[in-house]
């Protein structure tokens, strides 16, 4: 189970998608400097609003700015989001999830309870609420709230998977022992569910792109970042869409599409695996085309 | 007091609370009133069909969950409650062995660490190279040499034997004076079941380890202990010498286990037939509505009116032999000896068509 999963091409692809935007975040703004020799952020007032040229490759945007530096700025900025709020996000479902499920009585009694306030609270009016009082902060701040406001989920998952492997008979074996309740909880439980929280992860992720996106799209962001949120709502208050700008809000609505359908494939991917379900019409034709090769064989 | 005894179950009852559907709730009464007793060095098997309660009852020994009633005692001291230390105090005394060599060992560490896990908790003292010697010495006891070989392995490169091994090695790493082992081989290769055994008893002759062996076969328990326990519905039915309670069991159900294994003798030539057998015993009762009475009647031959309504007393019949069946106090006890289960069955057959 440890590598086979690469050898599925959904995840290959996928984790292929993933590794090209966290390189782009990386090395985006050395590239765009180095590289393209422009700065995202210079007027540059000689091309405003041109179509794709040799000169800008992607066009430039109202105010005169290089689409393609952007896109590549932005990846930074949104990726940054995306992996600040999925890593708030995940380590908190699993400091609530896994302690509940492993321990439960009262321990799980109260976490619980703060779980289920997070999944009925309206998390989006809200996160518009604290994210418009802190306007202007930084994307960070927009990450915190994101990861802080979306871990619901995820704990409930973690909660369920633990309590079925802390009854499990190695984990009483052990506890047996006289191993210690967080060493149970980290050797023991945690190990397990590497699986699901990598998965989480990237749903994680994903969301944070889009929940930063959405919200940059509302006008609550911080507008001074570059992100692909910034620059689509960017895009919007200039009616960019009226006016056929297609170059400005095309490229990174598509990064963000794309992105998704990244980690979409790796999840189905690692979804067939882990339920082999999935996989029978696979192995169903494998048999088939195996006795047909047979067939032919013997015939020769 | 008894000092006599490593280990004691003195009249412990376990009920479970089970939530059905719709909210309602009942209660399973998987052990009613046992006890059990275990001196140092002695093998006690816990026979029983499945159901019975034979693993609440080792649960209960292995203090994963307190009594309902009654007390676990240690050396004759009465053991509750307690916090980790004492915990872990009783159990560098007591060990479980799992039915399951498979979900026993966390299929994500290797022999080495759980070795090391449980002498580094239970001998703080020992240095990495002086752990690793036991480790060592652990393994070749029972059995797995070259111990190098083993140390590095996962769980899933090993057989079912070799796992059991290994969960066998982890419990003695905090050297227990009591195994409990919870039908330790019913999950083996028939062809290993026998090693299995012989491992156990070279256990208690050179280490002097009290066994509770618990199965659900009475061949495997006729081969390896001393003393037999007979469980039925969560009761301890009869209990004594092996000879004598094989020789001459002194309760119908005792009788009914023994007449449906197979015969030692036959068997000697054919190990695989020395294990199997014991299935079809009718029907166990409900433990959550158990029969008012001596909770065998329903499948006993014998029953008497008074079965139905009265749960038999103890009848002690010396050398530690006693059995729990109305036969006794009515002078009866004779007919066990002089027809089998299955002929009794059948003479009680009409008349249960008549009545
Ligand atoms: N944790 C539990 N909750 C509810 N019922 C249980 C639990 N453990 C065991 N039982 C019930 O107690 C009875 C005895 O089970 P067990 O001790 O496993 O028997 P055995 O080991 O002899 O097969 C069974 O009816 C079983 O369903
Ligand atoms: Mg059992």
């Amino acid at each position: 189970m440890r590598t086979e999963f690469l050898r599925s091409w959904k995840v290959r692809t996928g984790l292929g998608g993933i590794l090209f935007f966290v390189l782009l975040a990386v090395l985006g703004p050395w590239l765009v400097d180095a590289l393209l020799g422009v700065d995202p952020r210079a007027n540059d007032t000689s091309a405003i609003a041109q179509p794709p040229s040799g000169e800008h490759l992607l066009g430039t945007n109202q105010f005169g700015e290089d689409v393609l530096a952007q896109t590549i700025a932005g990846a930074r900025g949104s990726m940054f989001v995306g992996f600040l709020g999925a890593a708030v996000g995940t380590v908190m479902a699993i400091l609530v999830g896994v302690p509940a499920g492993y321990f439960g009585g009262r321990v799980d009694a109260a976490l619980n309870f703060v779980t289920n306030i997070f999944l009925v609270m309206p998390v989006l009016p809200l996160i518009l609420i604290v994210a418009g009082y802190l306007q202007g902060t930084g994307l960070w701040v927009i990450a915190l709230i994101i990861g802080l406001f979306g871990w619901s989920g995820g704990a409930r998952t973690l909660r369920a998977q633990s309590l079925s492997l802390s009854g499990r008979d190695f984990v009483r074996a052990m506890q047996m022992l006289g191993e210690r309740g967080h060493r149970l909880v980290f050797a023991e439980v945690l190990p397990h569910l590497t699986g699901i929280i990598a998965s989480m992860f990237l749903h994680a992720m994903i969301g944070a792109v889009l929940a930063e996106a959405g919200l940059a799209f509302l006008g609550i962001s911080d507008a001074s970042a570059i992100s692909w949120g910034t620059m689509i709502q960017s895009a919007q208050t200039q009616s960019a869409v009226l006016r056929g700008l297609w170059w400005w809000f095309i490229p990174p609505g598509l990064c963000i599409a794309l992105i998704g359908t990244a980690a979409a494939l790796v999840n189905f991917g690692v979804d067939e695996l882990a339920n082999p379900k999935l996989r029978t019409a696979r192995r169903k034709t494998v048999r088939r085309t195996a006795a047909a090769l047979e067939k032919t064989g013997s015939q020769a | 007091m008894s000092p006599d005894y490593v280990l004691e179950a003195r009249n412990v009852s376990k009920h479970f609370t089970v939530r059905g559907s719709l909210g309602r709730s009942a209660v399973v009464q998987a052990v009613q009133d046992a006890t059990v007793r275990l001196k140092p060095g002695q093998i006690l098997a816990l026979v029983g069909e499945s159901g019975s309660g034979k693993t609440t009852l080792a649960r209960l020994l292995a203090r994963f969950y307190e009594p309902t009633s009654g007390e676990i005692a240690l050396r004759g001291e009465p053991v509750a409650g307690g916090g980790r230390a004492a915990r872990r105090a009783y159990h560098s005394d007591v060990q479980l062995i799992f039915q399951d060599p498979f979900g026993s060992l966390n299929p994500l560490h290797r022999v080495r660490y759980n070795l090391d896990r449980a002498l580094k908790l239970h001998h703080p003292s020992l240095d990495g190279d002086a752990r690793l010697r036991r480790a060592t010495a652990l393994l070749e006891r029972v059995s797995l040499t070259p111990a190098a070989d083993y140390l590095d392995k996962f769980p899933h490169e090993l057989s079912g034997g070799q796992r059991q091994r290994v969960v066998i090695a982890r419990a003695l790493a905090v050297e227990p004076k009591v195994l409990l082992g919870d039908e330790p081989i019913s999950m083996l290769d028939v062809s290993i079941r026998l090693e299995m055994l012989n491992l156990l008893e070279k256990l208690r002759a050179e280490d002097g380890l009290a066994l509770l062996y618990i199965t659900h076969d009475i061949a495997s328990a006729r081969y390896l202990c001393d003393d037999i326990a007979v469980m039925y519905a969560g009761q301890m039915v009869e209990s004594g010498p092996k000879e004598e309670v094989i020789a001459a069991p002194q309760h119908p159900y005792t009788k009914l286990l023994i007449e449906s294994s197979p015969d030692p003798e036959r068997a000697a030539g054919d190990r695989d037939e020395l294990f199997e057998g014991a299935d079809e015993l009718g029907e166990p009762p409900s433990l959550i509505d158990p029969p008012a009475g001596c909770r065998f009647h329903p499948r006993c031959p014998f029953a008497m009116t008074q079965c139905r309504s009265e749960a038999p007393p103890v009848t002690g019949l010396g050398d530690g032999h006693w059995a729990r069946c109305w036969l006794h106090q009515h002078g009866r006890a004779g007919e066990l000896a002089r027809t089998t289960h299955a002929a009794a069955m059948a003479r009680r057959a009409p008349q249960e068509v008549a009545t």
